[in-house]
């Protein structure tokens, strides 16, 4: 399968995901900068982490208009997948492709740390190799991860499965605890209602290999390339 | 994409000064102004009970009337100023200097 890690200035975890698809886990992977308009023909767009455009104006507010996205966006409306990572999320909030939006971290620290993961659904292409309710141990990297939505916002995710994973303790309790950044109902993650635009603050090519202490982010690339693997003939291009 | 207020010259555009403020909506909970009131708190002032941290943009514009120099401040604050999700907006425009040359 081929991987497209976008690239814009500022962005600083486009090496890891390269590394982490290209050299540990086989597939083509490239870079993709963000002024081209042109996604190389990729299965998947992986939106990495960092701090495009510095976070200027509001994390991901700049970065939703660079030429990139566009394509990024008609590549989503035609059922492409697409993971957003941390400032990824980021900007697929600020671009509306995902509902909801991040806030400053209710500690005001940034935070760096290993956290706990209960994922909440595995019927999609982001989880399916993951059991349901087992708890990931992915780290975090960021000082605006709070995630918010109203009510409203709330329930329908809900209502709809579409919470991807919730900071937990180790035993899989959604607890204030285990919550490391004041994000509403715990929420880590989120995904689409088509299920194929899906984003994360925690890092999971940050923990892809054991000598980084954990490898459970590759459960979610994994995942990724599995429900790729499986749509590979169907698809048209 | 909303209806958008060209701004290629038409007759004589006038220079105007728009001040934006941008604030979190009431429901969204606000740590930055937490902390200051905490701050503001160990300083004495214990007549503060409640602080709200938000942005504040200054803008030079042409336009050709003030009606469209408001417009256009309004649709760079729907599109791009603020987040509707988590933050509201006001802004006054008044008339600008004229440029220097």
């Amino acid at each position: 399968m081929k991987f497209g890690v976008v690239v814009f200035p500022g962005t600083w975890s486009d090496k890891d995901c390269l590394h982490v698809l290209g050299p540990v886990l086989g597939q083509e992977a490239v870079p993709i900068w963000h002024q081209d308009t042109d996604l190389q023909g990729c299965d998947c767009i992986v939106l990495p982490g960092g701090f495009s455009y510095g976070d200027y104006l509001r994390a991901g507010a700049i970065a939703r208009f660079a030429p990139v996205m566009g394509a990024i966006k008609g590549f989503a409306d035609r059922g492409g997948l697409v993971l957003g990572i941390c400032n990824g999320f980021q900007i697929l909030l600020e671009a509306g492709m995902l509902p909801g939006a991040l806030l400053r971290n209710q500690s005001l620290e940034f935070r760096c740390v290993w956290t706990h993961l209960r994922v909440e659904n595995t019927d999609t292409p982001f989880t399916r190799l993951c059991r349901p309710g087992q708890v990931l141990r992915i780290p975090i990297s960021h000082g605006e991860g709070n995630y918010f939505g109203d009510d409203e916002t709330l329930d329908r995710l809900e209502a709809t499965n579409s919470v991807l994973v919730r900071y937990c303790d180790a035993q899989g309790n959604p607890t204030p605890d285990a919550n490391p950044n004041g994000s509403r109902r715990n929420i880590a993650g989120v995904i689409n209602e088509g299920r194929n635009v899906a984003a994360m603050m925690p890092h999971p090519e940050r923990c892809a290999e054991a000598i980084l202490g954990g490898e459970d982010g590759r459960l979610i690339f994994g995942s990724m390339i599995a429900s790729l693997a499986e749509r590979q003939p169907a698809a048209s291009h | 994409m909303s209806e958008t207020v060209t701004s290629e010259i038409v007759g004589q555009l006038q220079r105007w000064q728009a001040r934006v403020e941008v604030t979190l909506k009431p429901v969204v909970l606000d740590p930055q102004g937490d902390a200051v009131l905490h701050g503001l708190h160990q300083l004495g002032f214990d007549a503060v009970s409640r602080v709200r941290v938000g942005k504040y943009l200054e803008l030079t514009l042409a336009a050709a009337s003030q009606n469209d120099a408001e417009t256009l401040v309004r649709q760079m604050c729907d599109r791009l100023l603020a987040n509707p999700v988590i933050e509201s907006y006001t802004f006054s425009v008044e008339p600008g200097n004229p440029p220097t040359a």
